[in-house]
């Protein structure tokens, strides 16, 4: 790869250079121990507060420390192994790749007219595959590499159907160029900090890391739930109510979504009575086998918003945006 | 299919694959491939590894399948439990059935038998006149406008996948499906990798499913940026283009109007388009990564009439070059209202009658419900 400078390693610092950066320095684990260091120590531990209320640490890269930034990212690193919490890990590098995004963002809106593209598009292929390349003001990519990623997004824009296609090509911003390798990046933060090994911290480091152990067990996620239903099963009881036949899809999706509710198979089977070919033994042994407590014991999931869609059952409403199963609907997480 | 039509098909099943190893062929890369078969009233047998022609054609002659299928899907270990097959890709197929495009033909040539009497009538019944169940099974018999109705699709379909999605003409087979549509097959090492739900969003921008106003600059909340599509433009964007701007001369009278009246009218253009301009294909057969799809050269049980490639879309006539069953007469007992034409020879309709039909009119006639051995 391009070498990065110390400036894209403040941005990068995942990139396996900075490994090479803290070497030339000549810095040692113990070195960082010593009290000299703790400014980085404690940037190092703000960093991920920062992203363990997620939000993202984004300092001004302009007037930055490269060389702090840099040893503060690999604190970071040192600290969460000694947390050994996954948790607060993955939080740290999911708000760490979105930090790197607006880096990258910035970088390849900056560099698209100067041709000085090289570094950003590197670390797109080489960590992740995938071969950028420009056309005027736009980034285009191949289909399979777009759909693999962006079918992750739930947003309508996503669809491939809403993009601008050409011979196998599909265009996009700088901004959604970098939005679609987000979670790859998260997931490349994650695996290198699961991957690194320390044997032991410098003492001064531990109280920080008993303050993040203490901060990670506050994060139990408070759900709200609402007693609305999805629109999908409010169509599918409408159906039912008015005597009219609902298809076998339907008919499942009504179960499955209502048992994962928490209701009874007594209490959902009253709502085919309607049905035109209702048979209350049929419909209790159906029932049974869908909820698991029949037959070989798999409980059948609710299908998800895609399968829906797919069968002409969904009836999405600007309520369900966002997710991908009916069962999440009107769940909200707080934060 | 009662015994002693059973055995007539059979018959004539097994001439064909004794006959015609020339059309009959293992798909490439087949031994990564998995195979199954169906015998007339038997369930299916899967999970079969058959490594060349020579393999296929034994397996025809000792079981003579009604129905032989193939697998999209290249395995490491096709002959192991799907658990353990090890998926290493899949073709890209599509599957247009007449059925499914809501043609108004589809009355004139579809056939209700009664279940209880067998009472045979035409178009879709609600109670049967001799009987009064009102429990049907219908066929629907050949119909010229079904097929040329859906090459129209095959068209738009083969339209998109080489204009947006870059595939090359020589990577897609188009086939007969033997019964009512087109099979169609694209080996591409681009898109072999692909995903479930990767081939679901793909499937969705074929059909033109869930496009938005807002793609063209259409916004719920009046916009300054409205990016409406020129026809000179590629992809979606441009075929959109085509039909709302039929001429150069009206585009900016008609640009005007379409930003006037509104992101809903909008909508509702955008789902006429999709009724007229998007494929109808059927999303669960491109979506499933693992079927097993109807082999090529194999004979359909719902017809008698064989899968087979069209080199030329645009001639081909199925009722002619794929109706490759004997021409041994039979005599059959047919109930069949309606009258059709296969080989160029018109059949029926036959009410009730003793016939002496060629094998393959009589097989046909068995296959669809119409008629019995005697």
């Amino acid at each position: 790869m391009l070498k990065p400078g110390v400036k894209d390693l403040a941005k990068y610092p995942f990139l396996a250079e900075a490994g090479e950066y803290l070497r030339d320095t000549g810095l040692s684990l113990d070195n960082l121990g010593d009290p000299d260091w703790k400014p980085i120590l404690e940037r190092a531990y703000g960093r991920i507060v920062v992203a363990s209320s997620g939000q993202i640490y984004s300092p001004d890269i302009e007037r930055l420390d490269n060389d702090s930034e840099i040893l503060s990212f690999i604190v970071a690193i040192i600290l969460l192994k000694s947390v050994a919490i996954n948790t607060l890990t993955r939080r740290f590098s999911l708000a760490e790749a979105r930090r790197a995004e607006k880096y990258l963002q910035q970088d390849l809106w900056a560099g698209k007219d100067k041709k000085n593209l090289e570094l950003p598009l590197k670390i797109i292929q080489e960590l992740f595959g995938i071969r950028v390349s420009i056309e005027k003001e736009e980034f285009v990519i191949n289909i399979p590499d777009y759909l693999k990623r962006a079918v992750h997004f739930h947003e309508k824009e996503w669809k491939l159907v809403n993009r601008r296609v050409t011979n196998g090509f599909v265009y996009l911003t700088a901004h959604e160029t970098v939005r679609l390798i987000r979670t790859e990046l998260g997931e490349y933060i994650n695996s290198k900090i699961q991957s690194i090994s320390i044997n032991s911290i410098p003492e001064s480091f531990s109280e920080r890391v008993q303050d993040l152990i203490l901060l990670a067990k506050k994060f139990p996620e408070t759900v709200v739930v609402s007693s609305e239903y999805p629109p999908c099963v409010k169509h599918a009881i409408e159906v039912l109510e008015k005597g009219e036949n609902l298809p076998h899809s339907g008919r499942f999706l009504l179960a499955t979504y209502l048992l994962a509710r928490g209701q009874s198979v007594d209490q959902i089977a009253p709502l085919f009575k309607n049905a035109p070919d209702y048979n209350e033994r049929i419909t209790k042994y159906q029932l049974e086998h869908i909820s698991g407590s029949a037959g070989k014991g798999t409980k059948y999931q609710c299908p998800s918003c895609d399968k829906l869609r797919s069968e002409n059952l969904c009836f999405a409403i600007p309520d369900c945006d966002g997710i991908i199963n009916p069962v999440q609907f009107g769940k909200k997480r707080k934060n | 299919m009662l015994e002693k039509n059973a055995t007539l098909v059979e018959g004539a099943f097994k001439e064909y694959y004794f006959n015609r190893f020339d059309v009959v062929h293992v798909p490439v890369r087949a031994s990564e491939r998995e195979f199954g078969y169906q015998k007339i009233n038997s369930g299916m047998i899967r999970h079969l590894a058959i490594k060349n022609d020579k393999e296929l054609h034994l397996l025809l002659m000792k079981e003579i399948p009604s129905d032989v299928y193939c697998s999209n899907a290249y395995y490491s270990f096709p002959n192991l439990p799907m658990a353990e097959k090890d998926w290493k890709g899949a073709d890209l197929i599509f599957d247009i059935d007449a059925k499914d495009l809501a043609l108004p033909c589809r009355k004139d040539h579809t056939v209700s038998k009664c279940t209880s009497c067998q009472n045979v009538s035409t178009g879709e019944q609600g109670k049967c006149s001799l009987c009064g169940s009102t429990k049907f099974e219908s066929a629907s018999v050949i119909c010229s406008n079904c097929i040329s109705e859906s090459k129209k699709e095959v068209k738009k379909l083969i339209d998109i996948l080489t204009s947006d999605l870059a595939i090359k003409k020589e990577e897609i087979d188009v086939y007969f499906s033997g019964n009512e549509g087109f099979h169609i097959r694209v080996t591409n090492t681009a898109y072999e990798t692909l995903g479930s739900q990767q081939r679901a969003d793909l499937v969705d921008y074929i059909m033109l499913n869930g496009v938005i106003p807002e793609t063209f600059g259409i916004k719920r909340q009046n916009s300054s940026k409205i990016l409406l599509p020129t026809a000179d433009e590629k992809g979606w964007r441009g075929r959109i283009a085509q039909n709302l701007f039929t001429t150069k001369a009206k585009t900016s009278r008609l640009t005007k109007q379409i930003i006037s009246e509104g992101y809903q009218s909008f909508q509702l253009r955008l789902e006429e388009i999709k009724q007229s301009m998007g494929v109808k294909v059927d999303p669960k057969v491109t979506m499933d990564i693992h079927r097993i799809f109807r082999l090529e050269g194999s004979i359909n049980s719902k017809s008698g009439l064989s899968k087979i490639q069209c080199s030329n879309l645009d001639s081909f006539d199925p009722f002619l070059e794929a109706c490759l069953l004997g021409e041994d007469e039979v005599q059959i007992i047919s109930n069949c209202p309606l009258s059709l034409k296969l080989k160029n020879k018109k059949y029926g309709p036959y009410n009730n009658e003793t016939v002496t039909l060629p094998k393959y009119a009589a097989v046909y006639l068995i296959c669809k419900g119409l008629g019995n051995t005697l």
